[in-house]
């Protein structure tokens, strides 16, 4: 593996002359243009970071930049299906999307992606394809260059350490706390991404052998696999805030109900998330992070380019920023957004290095080696079925 | 209806209607006696409609009112409308179009009139009073102008009113009809000794009831 | 235009003419030409929206595979989970939403008309109709959570509460938040379409001739003008039944989560990324369709019904009684429901300037304006596209149905029945049901996500309002007013300008406002057409709503509440300011 990738890596510093020649094209050929960058907008933390990457590009590139909110990322898919529905070839509506997942893996295999496009981008250089595989292989889907690493992401829970004195060390201890305490947890309905991570890791620990979840789904027995899965979560249900009725909506949404005190976890797919809204009063001081002992789930989230982009040149140009160092710096602040860097510090200047290193580690952020083990993403033909089966038991 | 040969009829005192600090009627004071038809004279604008509304306890609430009236030596100010008992006819006559002419009739009955057949023989009775006999499946809108104002009087009268106000009532009726339907209306009212008061403008409509005038404005 | 001879320009003055030399007077030649021009702007996007969803539904989408008629979309349908609550949740919301909004407004009619409070109380109604309903949901929200200011008013000295508790009216399983949310919007809407309908029946001079009889006051309105208001009201009750079955943005707000009502669950089937689904939410929609075409017919069935079985009793000759139990009952409902709907404006206010403000703080531990500070800059791209969008396409559309009304005027034919019911149409179709079709074809034209295609979007539903607020005034005016101004010479178009639009400066700024404020809470054709390219405040509010800090929605909302407010401001200062000394202009009532 790491051979192959060195290979690579000669490959592209060979190659380097004329690419960045068409660099230097493709740079000319996105001043002036539009980039209708679609990407979830429910937080705050992050439409301001976008708002900062708008202005930047502005001034460095002359590209105007619009962060297009999406209530879910799905949306921005349904967008570009209709397009193709309707024969539009160019010109299409999405220039670039905020993805992972199995939202990446529809698009890919619907064709709906422009690419490979990834290995252009002079920034892809300096990300740690080694450190985090999962920047080149995204929910067990290989990227093959049609979305480039934007963030690294990290599920990690939350607790109120003033009614939670000691955080469950386990998926099950949660469930059992839950159980003693009825109507203090809940978890976002799925679809809903949190909560959709959540099931994954109740799935996890209730699974006898997790490799298979590597595998698409239909190669499994998946009613025997994940009978464990729905026996737990049916004997919680009861427990569970409003009896299980009722579900928040998205992960924020939960994070409100901890802020009220409705409930006394929540759970976020950023480890620095506790931090930041705590500094921005929108979380008790109170509020911790833990992570199950057996370990969380970590990805990496991406931006792709439709195939019928209008500005395909203005969108690489962007999703090229958003890997440079000076933009993951930004964004890996904890006084903004937090999210951490898809970059391999090793490959940057002593001085850029010595920034991140130098970034202050917020009140409520686990360090690096706590969060430890990262469990892969199972295939996202596993999460289609299991929203499914959830929505079958739970939404009627 | 329990009136009898020298009970007070329907007696104003002192009544004063005025609306935005415009005074319309100043101090009136009269009284109509059962079976008596006195009558209002006066231009339009000249307050002679809010007087019946006033009498009626309908008065529009930009309107400010004051002055006693009494019923059968009864107070009526603290009275809401419904239970004045004073039965007014319009211009129009105002008979509801959702209805039909039998169920018009049958609608200003009290319900003291009990049983079907019971209110069906009263209806019947007051559509050959009217000289509407079978006409009371019809739809009002059919009728003719004279047939609407017999059908709208003789609704009033079955409410069994107490004092019966008479708005300008024969106006829109056409020279020839006026005459009958004033007639038909002055005898009944009359034969249920009730106090009327009339208001108009056609002397004709004054001269024709044999009782007092009184010119406002 | 040139200078038109008024015998000529006027029908009624030009009767001398012998018939067979009578011309088209020359305003009329391209006067004509507008009710078609509109009916087809109008229903062309609705037709083609409704095929559009429907093919689809029967497997036929080539773009997507689809390429033969099938039932395949329907069993899909049939088999996924959660559709059966959904669509019986979506039928009971919307018909008890209905029926409680349609009670009330009888309720407060029957005690209320004529009284001098009732009519004060009306002019509370225009505003309140004119807040977008995701910000009355939002308000509403932010007022009945568990942990919403209701309960921290309350706690704990009353409630002893150390947390929220664990229950709420709001998304829970039987949709009684929505059912609320949906009965403090519609109730004001049927307020104002009665009091519309009670001057076509002369509806005070019946209910004094009642009166006189002995009928008590709520008797007298139940007996004999409800009959007659009844079928005035009609349409716009139908159209708040299937707002109310089909409503997606106050669904996703105040309705249940697992799962939601039908509309929502469609939308979330047309964006699932599960491209296959799109057939089987063609079909969804088009069983949208069939619900509110089964419940209108329901409703119609029970309309029928009521009639026949009240009809002994319309003649039983009860009087009733004074009505102070209802009368009671009809302020204190009435109260409660502005008194939310106020309320939850001024939660978004509050939550707008808050600082930190945890439960049970009953209110903010600082004021502060830094949320203003910080997001303001989010904003001024929504509120300008959403000003823009709507100013055009109130503009438009008063261009429109002013144009429509003068020909009519020329024709002296006043459109049918059947007239009413095509602008009806946009209100009665639930909205899902044909913009996902409308969708296709926009992106086909390439007028997706442009200017032209989401003013347009917009014009189906504010073109309804404006022509419904306008035509009566436009109708009733004294004609001899410019038939006395051409006699003395005017030229037409200045007759027209001068008197006519001039005596309807008022009811013409007030459509203008109600426009304004319909495409303002458009959610569902912005979200569609505008392709997320062009935001307005509404689909703003909507992606902040289910999760960001409560300040910055609240701001958001408040905006969106803030901007119709305005406009209705405006239309109303206007006509006031520019005729101050014209008594015989005052606004009646």
């Amino acid at each position: 593996m790491r051979r192959c990738l060195l290979a690579l890596t000669m490959l592209l510093l060979a190659a380097q002359p004329s690419r960045a020649e068409d660099w230097q094209a493709t740079v000319a050929a996105a001043r002036g243009q539009d980039v209708y960058f679609n990407a979830w907008g429910g937080d705050e933390h992050v439409n301001d970071y976008i708002a900062w990457v708008g202005q930047a590009v502005q001034d460095r590139f002359g590209i105007k930049l619009t962060h297009v909110k999406l209530g879910d990322t799905a949306e921005a898919v349904g967008r570009v299906v209709a397009e193709k529905t309707a024969g539009r070839l160019e010109g299409g509506s999405v220039d670039l999307i905020w993805i992972n997942g199995e939202n990446f893996a529809a698009m890919k295999e619907q064709g709906l992606l422009h690419g490979p496009f990834v290995q252009d981008l002079p920034n892809f250089q300096l990300v740690d394809t080694v450190g985090k595989p999962t920047t080149l292989v995204d929910f067990a889907v290989p990227t093959d260059g049609y979305e480039a690493p934007w963030g690294m992401a990290h599920f990690v829970f939350l607790y109120d350490s003033a009614k939670v004195p000691t955080p469950p060390r386990s998926i099950a201890e949660l469930l059992a706390w839950a159980e003693a305490h009825p109507g203090r947890l809940t978890y976002p309905a799925p679809p809903d991404f949190i909560g959709s991570t959540f099931l994954k890791h109740l799935m996890i620990a209730t699974i006898a052998d997790p490799a298979i979840l590597q595998r698409p789904v239909a190669e499994a027995d998946f009613a025997k696999v994940t009978a464990p899965l729905w026996a737990a979560l049916e004997q919680v249900r009861p427990a569970l805030w409003r009896q299980g009725a009722s579900f928040p909506a998205s992960g924020p949404a939960l994070h409100q109900l901890l802020d009220d005190g409705e409930v006394d976890f929540s759970m976020a797919f950023n480890p620095a998330e506790a931090s930041s809204a705590i500094a921005a009063g929108r979380l008790p001081d109170s509020v911790r992070t833990f992570v199950p002992t057996t370990g969380s789930i970590g990805n990496t989230h991406f931006v792709a380019i439709p195939f019928n982009a209008a500005h395909q040149a203005a969108a690489k140009v962007v999703a090229d920023f958003l890997m440079s160092p000076e933009a993951q710096l930004k964004k890996q602040d904890p006084a903004g957004w937090g999210d951490s860097t898809v970059l391999a510090l090793d490959r940057l200047p002593a001085e850029q290095r010595a920034q991140f290193e130098a970034l202050p580690r917020g009140v409520a952020t686990l360090a690096p080696d706590q969060l430890k083990p990262v469990l892969p993403e199972p295939h996202p033909s596993w999460m289609t079925e299991i929203e499914a089966e959830w929505l079958r038991r739970f939404s009627s | 209806m329990a009136s009898g040969p020298g009970a007070p009829g329907l007696e104003l005192e002192h009544v004063t209607i005025s609306i935005g600090g415009r005074r319309l009627i100043e101090d009136l004071t009269m009284a109509v006696a059962p079976g008596e038809i006195a009558t209002i004279m006066g231009p339009s604008g000249s307050g002679k409609s809010s007087l019946l509304s006033f009498i009626c306890g309908t008065l529009e609430p930009d309107f400010e009112a004051l002055g006693l009236i009494r019923l059968a030596g009864v107070e009526l100010g603290p009275c809401p409308p419904e239970r004045r008992r004073v039965g007014i006819l319009f211009q129009d006559d105002l008979l509801f179009p959702h209805l039909s002419v039998g169920e018009n009739l049958e609608f200003a009955l009290p319900a003291s009139v009990r049983g079907r057949a019971a209110r069906r023989a009263k209806v019947a009775a007051a559509l050959a009073e009217a000289d509407l006999v079978g006409f009371g499946g019809r739809d009002p809108a059919s009728l003719s102008g004279g047939q609407r104002a017999r059908v709208a009087l003789m609704r009033t009268l079955l409410a069994e009113p107490r004092a019966l106000l008479l708005d300008e009532p024969f106006a829109k009726l056409d020279v020839a009809l006026r005459a009958r339907i004033r007639r038909f209306v002055y005898v009944h009212a009359q034969a249920a000794s009730l106090p009327t008061l009339l208001v108009t403008h056609d002397p004709e409509d004054a001269r024709t009831t044999g009782g007092p005038v009184l010119e406002l404005g | 235009m040139r200078f038109v001879p008024a015998t000529v320009a006027h029908g009624q003055l030009g009767r001398a003419q012998p018939a067979g030399t009578a011309r088209q007077p020359v305003r009329g030649r391209w006067l004509r030409l507008i009710p078609p021009l509109t009916l087809g702007l109008f229903l062309g996007p609705i037709l083609a929206g409704l095929l559009g969803t429907i093919l689809p539904a029967f497997g036929y989408l080539p773009a997507l595979g689809g390429e033969r008629l099938s039932l395949a979309p329907w069993r899909q349908l049939f088999a996924a989970p959660g559709l059966q609550a959904a669509s019986q949740l979506s039928l009971m919301t919307g018909l008890l939403a209905t029926a409680i909004a349609l009670a009330l407004t009888i309720l407060a009619f029957a005690a209320g008309q004529g009284t001098r409070a009732f009519r004060r109380a009306r002019r509370l109604m225009a505003p309140l109709l004119a807040v977008p309903h995701l910000a009355t949901a939002i308000g509403l929200a932010f007022l009945l959570a568990p942990s919403g200011w209701l309960v921290r008013l309350i706690t704990p000295w009353l409630t002893g509460w150390q947390t929220p508790p664990d229950m709420s009216l709001l998304q829970g399983p039987y949709g009684f938040g929505l059912t609320l949310g949906l009965v403090v919007k519609e109730t004001p809407f049927l307020i104002l379409m009665t009091f519309a309908g009670l001057g076509q029946v002369h509806a005070d001079r019946h209910l004094r001739q009642a009166r006189a009889f002995g009928y008590g006051r709520i008797q007298a309105w139940l007996k004999v003008v409800l009959p007659l208001v009844y079928p005035q009201i009609r349409l716009p009750i139908y159209a708040v039944l299937a707002y109310s079955l089909s409503v997606v943005d106050m669904a996703i707000v105040l309705g249940p989560t697992t799962p939601p009502t039908l509309a929502p669950l469609i939308l979330r089937w047309f964006s699932d990324p599960d491209l296959t689904l799109r057939f089987q939410a063609a079909a969804g929609a088009c069983l949208q369709m069939l619900l509110v075409l089964l419940a209108i017919a329901a409703w119609r069935l029970a309309e029928l019904l009521i009639a026949r079985l009240a009809r002994p009793w319309l003649t039983s000759g009860g009087r009733g009684g004074s009505g102070r139990l209802g009368h009671w009952l009809a302020w204190l409902c009435l109260g409660v429901v502005t008194l939310l709907a106020i309320g939850g404006l001024f939660a978004l206010a509050v939550w707008s300037v808050a600082g930190a403000w945890r439960f049970p703080a009953a209110w903010p531990a600082e004021l502060t304006l830094a949320t203003w500070a910080r997001h303001l800059d989010l904003l001024a791209r929504p509120i300008a596209t959403t000003l823009l969008v709507g100013l055009a396409a109130t503009l438009l559309a008063l261009g429109l149905v002013l144009g429509c009304l003068e020909q009519e005027q020329v024709s002296r034919k006043p459109p049918g029945q059947g007239a009413l019911l095509l602008l009806y149409l946009p209100l009665l179709v639930p909205q899902i049901s044909f913009l996902f079709g409308l969708q296709v074809i926009l992106v086909r034209l390439g007028l997706d996500g442009t200017w032209l295609g989401l003013i347009w979007a917009h014009l189906l539903f504010v073109l309804p309002y404006l022509f419904l607020t306008l035509a009566e005034p436009y109708r009733s005016l004294d004609r001899r007013y410019e038939t006395s101004a051409l006699a003395l010479g005017k030229p037409h178009w200045q007759v027209w300008w001068r008197i006519r639009l001039a005596l309807l400066l008022r009811p013409v700024l007030i459509a203008a406002a109600i426009g304004f404020a319909v495409s303002v809470g458009q959610f569902l054709p912005t979200q569609m057409v505008g392709g997320g390219r062009l935001v307005t405040l509404t689909t703003e509010a909507l992606a902040l709503a289910n999760g960001a800090d409560r300040r910055l929605v609240g701001m958001v909302a408040l905006s969106l509440a803030v901007l119709p407010l305005v406009a209705f401001a405006v239309a109303l200062a206007l006509p006031a300011w520019r005729f101050r000394h014209r008594r015989g202009m005052a606004s009646g009532g």
